[in-house]
């Protein structure tokens, strides 16, 4: 097991008589930007839901370890333990599909971004990235008992959290929208504030669900800075579903395509761009009229 | 139908004015001809015999035709003359400091007078005539000042719709009662319990519901609040049933009873004998509860838990990808505010001495929920002024005897209190349809508190 951060094996979802996806099985490594591509309706979408708990997938296992790539080791005595998770003094492993949504993003640290953005529009950009550190203050605020009676160190606490929430505005470029409602942002501002507030939960893993949609060129680049950035000192890892091939093809370091449910492509950018079985999914022909269609259209 | 001329706003159409005064005229008449021109009356002989009003049916449709006519040639081209004029008013703001004066003055003065409002009453009305103004006026809005304010947690803040809040106001008060005459504990000891269990029956109501979204919810908490009302009713053993709790015993002055015995407050302290020093206490007594829970909802704001009230009243499925257990969220929501309603319901068995089931039907509710719309979800001042209105405003209606000599002596002016609900209620939510104060304060600031336009803030429901 070179080093994996997260194994998706053989993860089937079901909805009635739709099969979603079906036996999908890959590896995100730690430190990489991971991307899922397919055309619509392929099941990326699905596959975040399940990793992310919003779905219980029909049949599969999904891993994600902490710390050592040695608790690998101990990846089917967790599961044979019918047990969540396993900590061991030098990292942890989780079976995300056997947890809630909450504790996937509360334990697990795996955060996520939505394709249509939801955001908290009534509340403030800051009250937004507030909310993202819930449970440390929550904590902090001794689950409100201490708190309400201005006990404990909820005062040091939240300040801490406004400077984590400051220093995140800043780095997206909303310092200035601070006290503005989320809502008012423009697009691609939200967007941004997006990824922030998923960033404020400290995650290991972040799932963005379609980033660059609605993006123009220019705010598309920048959104590349942002995610390579965030790789590059937090030492997140990325799991990224997009449609912008600009956005894959430049900062993924592994790419997954997905077609009606089914992997059809699995390995390095370059090599994925020119999969005779990828271009003809995207194309929406058979695998044997590739060569045709791309020389009726100048390829 | 000719062009109304903007150039021209004198050119009034008076023909289609004419017109849609007699289309409402028309339907005016179809809708009083049942309620207004035939009436039901029993004879001598107990016999029911059907009257006819004419002329107050007639006198309704005038009136309505009137309305529309004098909508039609006056507001209307006032509107359109007001929305045509360049809006540079609104831009430059040059009130925005005396206003923002105001504001800042507003919370200090209100507290100052609800301290000082008994004393103002003894002074202006009199020992005897003063227990209907502290009473009926001050105690009785306060006490649906506290639930709107304990309604607005579970409603304004978590986004969650409960149509059932009056059973926990039940839990409180049948809580004092019957734990007051079982084991003889004074009313401070039991405040809390009775705010304890009824958060406790707030959790009981929360788990079955928390699947629940929108309608659903609503349908579920009213269910809820029938069954609590419908238990107290067949319950005869333990709550005596429609015949309630009568003799239940009053709050005392740190043991000092007010009565007019030789140990009574009034002898104590040598004073006149007089029920208003009862009520004057017991008016203290709500306004700190009032303020306690207005001071927590404040707080709790500002604490973790409340902005994840309000972040799923925003957006559940986003709390949950931030690792916010939804459900914990919603619970402490549905108990915090059920216990705030529990400490009003003790409240308000202490106050009356006596309760039955009659006092915790689902019209409570009804009130209570209207009080926190028309407030505008989640403002506590909103709150606090919708309840002055609805409540006081009820009250008022009591005090209006001159309508008597114009209406006649049969005319008693609360039978038309709903009418009156009803009308205030419609004006509202067309001139503000967020309710009275719609603008939302950001609990935390980096720079700068902005209020928030209602518009952004969600209404939540699930």
């Amino acid at each position: 097991m070179s080093d994996a951060l997260l194994r998706v094996e053989h993860l089937t979802m079901r909805f009635g008589g739709l099969v979603a996806v079906s036996a999908l099985s890959f590896t995100a490594n730690r430190g990489d930007i991971t991307a899922l591509i397919g055309p619509n309706g392929a099941g990326k979408t699905t596959v975040f839901n399940c990793i992310t708990g919003f779905y219980k997938p029909t049949e599969g296992r999904i891993a994600l370890a902490h710390g050592s790539a040695a608790v690998w080791n101990d990846l089917d005595a967790l599961t044979m333990r019918n047990a969540r998770h396993l900590s061991r003094p030098d990292g942890a492993l989780f079976l995300l599909e056997r947890m809630p949504d909450h504790l996937v993003a509360r334990r697990a640290r795996v955060a996520r971004t939505f394709q249509n953005i939801r955001l908290f529009s009534g509340m403030t950009v800051l009250e937004n990235l507030l909310v993202a550190q819930h449970n440390p203050l929550m904590r902090a605020s001794g689950f409100t008992a201490l708190g309400i009676f201005g006990l404990g160190h909820y005062g040091h606490a939240e300040r801490a959290a406004i400077e984590k929430a400051r220093h995140w505005l800043a780095l997206t470029g909303l310092l200035a929208r601070a006290d503005d409602p989320a809502g008012d942002l423009p697009y691609g501002a939200q967007r941004r504030l997006e990824i922030a507030r998923a960033m404020c939960t400290d995650p290991v893993l972040l799932c963005l669900d379609e980033p660059a949609a609605g993006l123009n060129p220019r705010e598309s680049a920048e959104l590349n800075e942002l995610i390579l950035a965030i790789r590059a000192e937090y030492k997140v890892s990325v799991l990224l579903i997009e449609h912008d091939m600009s956005v894959v093809m430049r900062i993924s370091d592994h790419v997954i395509v997905l077609d009606y449910g089914v992997k059809i492509a699995d390995g390095a950018p370059s090599a994925i761009r020119d999969d005779p079985k990828v271009i003809a999914a995207y194309l929406g022909v058979e695998d044997e009229e590739v060569g045709k269609v791309e020389a009726e259209v100048g390829l | 139908m000719s062009s109304r001329g903007v150039e021209a706003p004198a050119n009034i159409d008076v023909a289609h004015a004419l017109k849609e005064s007699a289309v409402a005229g028309l339907i005016a008449f179809g809708l009083f001809l049942p309620l207004i021109g035939f009436h039901a009356v029993q004879d001598i002989r107990n016999e029911l015999v059907l009257e006819t009003r004419w002329p107050l049916l007639a006198a309704f449709v005038i009136l309505t035709m009137a309305g529309r006519l004098f909508g039609c040639l006056v507001v209307t081209p006032w509107r359109e003359r007001r929305a045509a004029r360049p809006r540079e008013a609104a831009k430059a703001r040059p009130g925005a400091a005396p206003e923002r004066l105001f504001a800042r003055l507003l919370a200090p003065a209100a507290a100052g007078f609800v301290i000082v409002y008994p004393v103002l009453a003894l002074w202006l009305a009199g020992l005897g005539g003063a227990v209907k103004w502290v009473d009926n006026f001050g105690i009785q809005i306060l006490i649906y000042v506290m639930l709107g304010f304990g309604l607005n947690i579970v409603v304004g803040l978590a986004g969650l719709l409960d149509l059932g809040y009056v059973a926990f106001y039940a839990v409180g008060a049948y809580s004092y009662a019957l734990l007051s005459q079982t084991f003889g504990l004074s009313f401070f000891m039991l405040l809390p319990l009775a705010g304890i269990l009824a958060a406790f029956w707030g959790i009981i109501l929360g788990f079955p519901v928390l699947r629940l979204r929108g309608d659903y919810l609503a349908i579920v908490t009213l269910a809820f609040g029938e069954i609590m009302r419908l238990v107290l009713i067949n319950w005869v053993p333990v709550t005596n049933g429609y015949a309630g709790i009568t003799g239940i015993p009053r709050p005392t002055f740190f043991g000092i009873p007010f009565n007019a015995s030789d140990d009574g407050f009034a002898t104590v302290f040598g004073l006149e004998f007089s029920p208003i020093y009862r009520t004057i206490f017991l008016y203290y007594i709500i306004l700190a509860l009032a303020l306690l829970t207005a001071f927590v909802t404040i707080r709790l704001r500002r604490l973790p838990v409340g902005r994840a009230w309000e972040a799923l009243r925003e957006d559940e499925i986003a709390c949950r990808s931030l690792g916010i257990n939804t459900t914990s969220t919603k619970l402490t929501a549905f108990s915090i505010g059920a216990g705030f309603g529990g400490f009003a319901g003790s409240f308000f068995a202490a106050r009356q001495g006596f309760i039955s089931p009659e006092s915790f039907t689902f019209m409570e509710s009804a009130t209570i929920l209207a009080i926190v719309v028309l407030g505008g979800m989640g403002s506590q001042l909103g709150v606090a002024i919708a309840a002055i209105a609805m409540i006081g405003g009820t009250e008022a209606l009591r005090e209006l005897d001159v309508l008597k000599q114009v209406f006649g002596n049969g005319f008693d002016p609360t039978q038309y209190r709903m009418l009156v609900f009803g009308f205030a209620m419609v004006l509202i939510m067309v001139v503000r349809p967020r309710g009275l104060i719609s603008t939302r304060q950001a609990s935390v600031h980096l720079v700068e508190r902005k209020a928030i336009v209602g518009t952004l803030v969600k209404e939540g429901h699930g």
